[in-house]
Formats: C-alpha cells, sequence, structure tokens
C-alpha cells in the first residue's frame, strides 16, 4: 500500500470532533481515519482542545443524590452496543452503513456499479465500483463532495488517489474521476446535496438512478 | 506537583499503581522518591522498569491518576473523585448547547457510567483525561439527538502488553495544559468562537474560515505515541 497523501481538511475534523459534521460525510471521515495514522492523532488533537473546553467550564450544581445514584449503577450489568468489524476493504463505518453486509451493486453503465447507503435531506453516501480505465460518469455537485479510495486508484484533474487517499472537491470542481489500469477502483463519495448530471444519461432517468 | 498533596493511604495506592503501570506502559520509567512516603512501602508487585525520579513534576495530573486507577483496579474511591471533578463541569458543558438541567444530569449520568464501563479505552498517551470524556460526551449527546449512533473510526488494535512510557502521558498533558493557556490568552470574542467549534455550534464551512488554533504540536506528539505503538505491533509479529 502506497503512503496516503489527501488527508481530512481541519475542518471537517473539528466539525466531526464536535459531532457537527452531515452524515455522510461524518461516514467518510471516520472511514479515512480507520485508515489514517495522521488523521487519527489530528482527531485526538481536537479532542484534546475540546476537553480544554470542557475542563474550563463553569460547573453548574447537581442534584445532591446524582453520585449516589451513578455509583450504585456500577454493578448494574449492562450489555455493550456490538460494534460493526472491519470487513475486508470496508471499515467498520462503513460495514455498519451496509449493515453488515457486502455491497449490493447497480450496475450504471459501462462496467461502473454503485451501491447507495443512504440518500435523504442530509446528503448521500454511495459507495462507486469502477472498471479500470472508466470514468465515473460525468457530474458536478452543488456542495462539497468527498470520495475515499477503498481499493486500486483514480485520477482526475486534481491529482492522483490510491487507497485511503480522500478527495474534497467543492461545487466549482467539474471532475471526472478515471480509474487507473490495474484491480477495479472501490470508492466511497458522499455529498451534502443531491448530484446532478452533466451528460450520459437523460435527466428525466437520474431519479432513477439517482445520481 | 501530585504526589506532594496525596498523603496516608493514598501513597500506598499510588505505589499499588505503579506496581500496575508496566502492565500497560512497557518499559515506563517512572517513580517516586520514597522520602515522600510516610507509610510502610508495599511490595510492589512489578520491580523492574521503575526508576526512581526526583522532580515532582514529572509525574501525572490527578485527573489522569484516578482514571488510571479506575481502569486498573476499579477503584471507586477513584471514581467518585473522577465524579467530583468533571460531573460540574460537564453538566455546565452539556447545558451550554441548550440542553434542560433535567436531561443534562441524566447525559452526565451516562457518561459517567461509560468512564466506568470503557475505562479500558482510555489512553493518557493519546490524550488527557478531559479529551476522553469530552469525546464520550459528544458522541452521547448526538447519539440522544439523532437517536442514532454516529459513524466512528475503528479502534486501534493495540497490543496490551506494549504501550506507550510515561514520558509520552506526561507530554501530552504539557501540551494539553501549553493550550489551555493559550485559549485562556485569547479575546474574549475569539475564544468563544473555539467554544462554539468545540460545542457543535459551528458548521465546517464556518470553523475554516473562523478558527485557528495551534494543533500542530501536539498533532506531532499525538502521532509520535501512535507510530510507537504501530511498531510496537510490528515487532510483536
Ligand atoms: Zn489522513
Amino acid at each position: 500500500m502506497t503512503a496516503i497523501t489527501h488527508h481530512t481538511p481541519d475542518a471537517l475534523l473539528a466539525a466531526y470532533a464536535a459531532g457537527n459534521l452531515a452524515r455522510p460525510y461524518a461516514l467518510l471521515v471516520a472511514a479515512h481515519i480507520s485508515m489514517c495514522l495522521e488523521c487519527r492523532a489530528a482527531l485526538d488533537a481536537h479532542h484534546v482542545a475540546g476537553g480544554v473546553v470542557l475542563d474550563a467550564t463553569d460547573a453548574a450544581e447537581i442534584s445532591t443524590d446524582l453520585k449516589a445514584a451513578t455509583l450504585a449503577m456500577l454493578d448494574t450489568p449492562y450489555e455493550a452496543k456490538p460494534v460493526q468489524a472491519r470487513s475486508g476493504i470496508y471499515p467498520g463505518a462503513i460495514m455498519a452503513a451496509l449493515k453488515g453486509k457486502p455491497p449490493r451493486w447497480k450496475p450504471l453503465g459501462m462496467g461502473v456499479r454503485q451501491c447507495i447507503l443512504s440518500d435523504s435531506a442530509e446528503g448521500s453516501a454511495r459507495l462507486l465500483y469502477i472498471p479500470a480505465g472508466r470514468a465515473v460518469p460525468d457530474h458536478s455537485h452543488n456542495g462539497l463532495e468527498l470520495t475515499l479510495v477503498l481499493q486500486g486508484s483514480f485520477s482526475d484533474s486534481t491529482g492522483r488517489f490510491g487507497v485511503g487517499d480522500l478527495e474534497v472537491a467543492d461545487q466549482s470542481l467539474e471532475h471526472t474521476p478515471t480509474a487507473d489500469p490495474g484491480v477495479p477502483c472501490i470508492c466511497i463519495a458522499a455529498t451534502d446535496a443531491p448530484l446532478r448530471f452533466n451528460a450520459r444519461i437523460p435527466r428525466i432517468l437520474q431519479p432513477f438512478f439517482r445520481i | 506537583m501530585l504526589f506532594g498533596v496525596i498523603t496516608g493511604r493514598k501513597e500506598i495506592w499510588i505505589i499499588n499503581d505503579l506496581g500496575l503501570f508496566p502492565r500497560r506502559i512497557g518499559g515506563m520509567m517512572i517513580a517516586l522518591t520514597p522520602s515522600r512516603f510516610a507509610g510502610p512501602i508495599p511490595p510492589l508487585r512489578v520491580q523492574k522498569d521503575i526508576l526512581s525520579v526526583t522532580q515532582s513534576s514529572n509525574s501525572f495530573s490527578p485527573q489522569t491518576v484516578w482514571m488510571l486507577d479506575v481502569r486498573d483496579n476499579r477503584d471507586r474511591d477513584a471514581f467518585a473523585a473522577i465524579f467530583d471533578h468533571f460531573a460540574p463541569r460537564l453538566k455546565g458543558f452539556v447545558m451550554r448547547s441548550g440542553t434542560s438541567a433535567a436531561q443534562a444530569e441524566e447525559i452526565v449520568q451516562d457518561v459517567m457510567l461509560t468512564v466506568w464501563r470503557k475505562s479500558d479505552q482510555f489512553d493518557p498517551a493519546r490524550a488527557q483525561v478531559s479529551a476522553w470524556i469530552y469525546q464520550i460526551t459528544r458522541n452521547r449527546q448526538i447519539d440522544v439527538l439523532r437517536k442514532e449512533n454516529r459513524p466512528i473510526p475503528d479502534e486501534l488494535t493495540i497490543d496490551p502488553e506494549a504501550a506507550p512510557d510515561a514520558s509520552q502521558v506526561i507530554a501530552v498533558e504539557q501540551e494539553a495544559g501549553k493550550l489551555k493557556q493559550a485559549i485562556a490568552r485569547l479575546k474574549p470574542d475569539q475564544r468563544r468562537i473555539i467554544e462554539q467549534a468545540y460545542l457543535g455550534e459551528l458548521t465546517h464551512q464556518e470553523i475554516s474560515t473562523r478558527t485557528g488554533l495551534p494543533l500542530g504540536t501536539i498533532k506531532s506528539r499525538i502521532r509520535l505515541g501512535l507510530e510507537k505503538l504501530r511498531h510496537d505491533l510490528k515487532d510483536m509479529h
């Protein structure tokens, strides 16, 4: 595996640490951190800062019985929530979004496939499967688009993205990611707005394909 | 600093604690000046790896010592000390996000119970106690708010035998202390922005244009610790 060169921007990490990142983005940030020591350390640094803010917060008076009630519960049996484990190329956060099952791919044409993980007012997250040499259908997007490579690599006008690399594309970028030669590229893409298509697939079919 | 203020039974407690350190903190070089201990010194569980350090600055904060005692010894007194220190701040912190006092206490209780139950996840080589509690609190607040679990990174697989040394823990605490001073020195409106960011009141777009905390040194320090862990893991295989 080559080294990760495209990392999570600091503002996204801070918003993720504070829990104020749209869910599709949070999914990709969590997945990237699963693969990237540098961003894991950076997230910890934001927790350090959050802890400093917490430490500096004025104390509020707590009910007199809260401590006793809490201490009394220490021995109460509890069941830890199961944590979804990584499976193959998919970090635990993505496996959780897949509900623990392998992706169910839907063809998009030209050998390209997708698996929608979430699609709501908050944005969308989907897995993309792009055979070597194929392009993701041309598109632009309204908001920020994040793409994390899980297998293989792709290139577009801004550079090459290998396993673990996170591409951050704002709305001004009309890019055509193309899978590099070799194994098919599998990546996960997230937006906070519906994608709009430029060409190839007639606009009328877009709701069907949900791209 | 810490060892100077602890008296009586607690001294023995600390020594016991040290005896446990080599389990998690391999090759750690920490110790106490024997003269600081008035009472009889019980046998240490692990004698090697313990050196004498006279500077009291080379010790952990009380919060870290309490938390390690919760983690390694399941000590309820230490947990009570953590509760006394953090619960009132935590309530104030949670209420700043507009949570009612009653719901804030529910969250405080949930968070404190998580501190007890998941204490094995506390790693002072990566972040100080308040950072770990901050993380638990934000996760809890979001899960309550959204009624669903937010995506979280895979846990690092840490070899229980190999872990960072005391100097790493102390360095992280010192970095956190420096950051605290840096934030305290900010003008009130700048400080307010930092607080808003970590209270989850700013979007990532707002954060990118409005904050600029000096996190560089902390990041590299934490990364050093993580890399060491990773190397330890490699050595193991
Ligand atoms: Zn990264």
